[in-house]
């Protein structure tokens, strides 16, 4: 709760403190980049009285494969606003990606880049479409991001408070300390997700799975609450990254039961049996894929959301709007709290469930 | 965002709240029937929630 409320300060201080031209303009664009991964860790960001962004955070480890490993600080990059020398080749940011450049920082585009397309709203106003991509070389970005840096620490968390708990269970069967909350949270995904949906023969070899999946993107679905801003499961590539697994463990974990139900779906008439193999071969590609969706868009959804709900107070300017948003903010932030666990359920759940359906035995 | 975007975003929103409700509306009466079942009850609840969910999602990154 104290997160949820906490983020909503943080969020309007940064909007207020960014000096706003077009106020429109800049909430949208102000959501977008919360939206992204960056290169850097920042808190919150202010322009000073002469006009220079000064941010408050610390840069992280930039890591470039471009003809040979080049490592510098993103410090180097100033969010964008310089040029990093590194062995006589120089890189800059553009919109959050890093691409070579000369010693100027010049970003090149594609001809079309002047003709700006005009394309009308909804609501008539004009709007000017830029999606020219730079022309430059994009090296291979292997850079520890900040949400890199965000899995590394959860994972880290993860590892000592589960030993912790592990070794107290070595000596005394009684849970202490981390134990009291983390048991019974173990029992309900071994009880009520692994058991039901795997089987009480089978389930032991997909907990350790299971409970790693649960934690993870139950923690850092919260972390996404806090003030820090980190979003890493409304990261697609992070969500892919888990389905995959989820993907690999369901298919070399399949059965020659779970194949013939694929390719040759007992009970049905063979014309049937033809028509059913290819979409059951195409769902089990997109059973991951709607969990990497599902996690992805309903974690960037809450985010947005909840970021529009703030930038009210910004377009109001009232008495009313600061109230009025603050409450929606409040309320939005206790039902993301429940979203957090209830995706975190979700994706083991489903996950179990398939882990279930490829191991299953014959009945007929 | 034009018109038509916003109409089908529109659409799929009004399509994904009617299929969940449906789930929410009918698990409530299951329960009230049969409140020993709530357990099994609300994991399948979740589940078809969460696969509409998932449709009406693609279908709004679509509009």
């Amino acid at each position: 709760m104290a997160a949820g409320i906490l983020s909503a300060q943080d969020h309007g201080a940064q909007e207020v403190e960014t000096g706003a031209h077009d106020l429109k303009t800049e909430i949208k664009e102000y959501i977008d980049h919360h939206l992204l991964d960056s290169h850097d860790f920042t808190l919150y960001s202010y322009t000073t009285d002469a006009g220079e962004h000064e941010y408050i955070g610390f840069p992280l480890p930039v890591i470039l494969w471009d003809n040979g490993l080049k490592v510098f600080s993103s410090a180097k990059l100033k969010h964008g606003e310089g040029v990093a020398e590194v062995d006589g080749n120089y890189y800059t940011l553009y919109h959050n990606k890093i691409y070579r450049t000369d010693a100027e920082g010049t970003i090149n585009f594609g001809a079309h880049h002047e003709e700006e397309t005009h394309e009308e709203d909804a609501f008539g106003e004009n709007l000017v479409v830029d999606d020219a991509h730079p022309t430059n070389v994009k090296p291979l970005d292997f850079s520890i991001t900040k949400n890199v840096v965000f899995i590394m620490l959860v994972g880290l968390l993860m590892f000592f408070m589960f030993r912790g708990v592990a070794n107290n269970y070595k000596k005394n069967s009684l849970p202490k300390g981390m134990g009291r909350v983390l048991e019974p949270l173990v029992l309900f995904v071994r009880d009520e997700i692994a058991i039901p949906n795997i089987g009480e023969h089978k389930y032991k070899r997909y907990m350790s799975y299971l409970l790693t999946v649960f934690f993870f993107v139950w923690i850092i679905n919260l972390l996404g609450l806090t003030p820090l801003g980190v979003n890493v499961t409304n990261n697609i590539a992070v969500t892919f990254a888990l389905a995959l697994i989820t993907y690999l463990i369901t298919t070399f974990s399949g059965n020659k039961n779970y194949w013939k139900h694929i390719f040759w779906m007992p009970g049905v008439p063979a014309p049937m049996k033809i028509i059913l193999a290819p979409i059951e071969l195409l769902g089990t590609f997109i059973k991951p894929f709607s969990l990497m969706i599902r996690l992805y868009a309903n974690i960037t959804a809450g985010h947005v959301v909840l970021m529009s709900i703030i930038g009210l107070m910004f377009i109001f300017k009232n008495w009313i709007g600061s109230p009025l948003s603050f409450v929606l903010a409040f309320a939005l932030s206790l039902l993301e709290l429940l979203v957090a666990a209830l995706q975190a359920y979700i994706f083991t759940m489903l996950s179990a469930l398939y882990f279930g359906m490829a191991v299953e035995e014959d009945h007929h | 965002m034009t018109i038509p975007n916003i109409v089908g975003a529109g659409l799929i929103v009004i399509g994904a709240g009617l299929g969940i409700g449906r789930i929410g509306g009918q698990a409530m009466e299951a329960i009230a029937r049969q409140p020993e079942a709530s357990g099994k009850i609300q994991t399948a609840m979740l589940i078809a929630a969460a696969l509409i969910e998932g449709i009406g999602f693609a279908a709004l990154f679509a509009a």
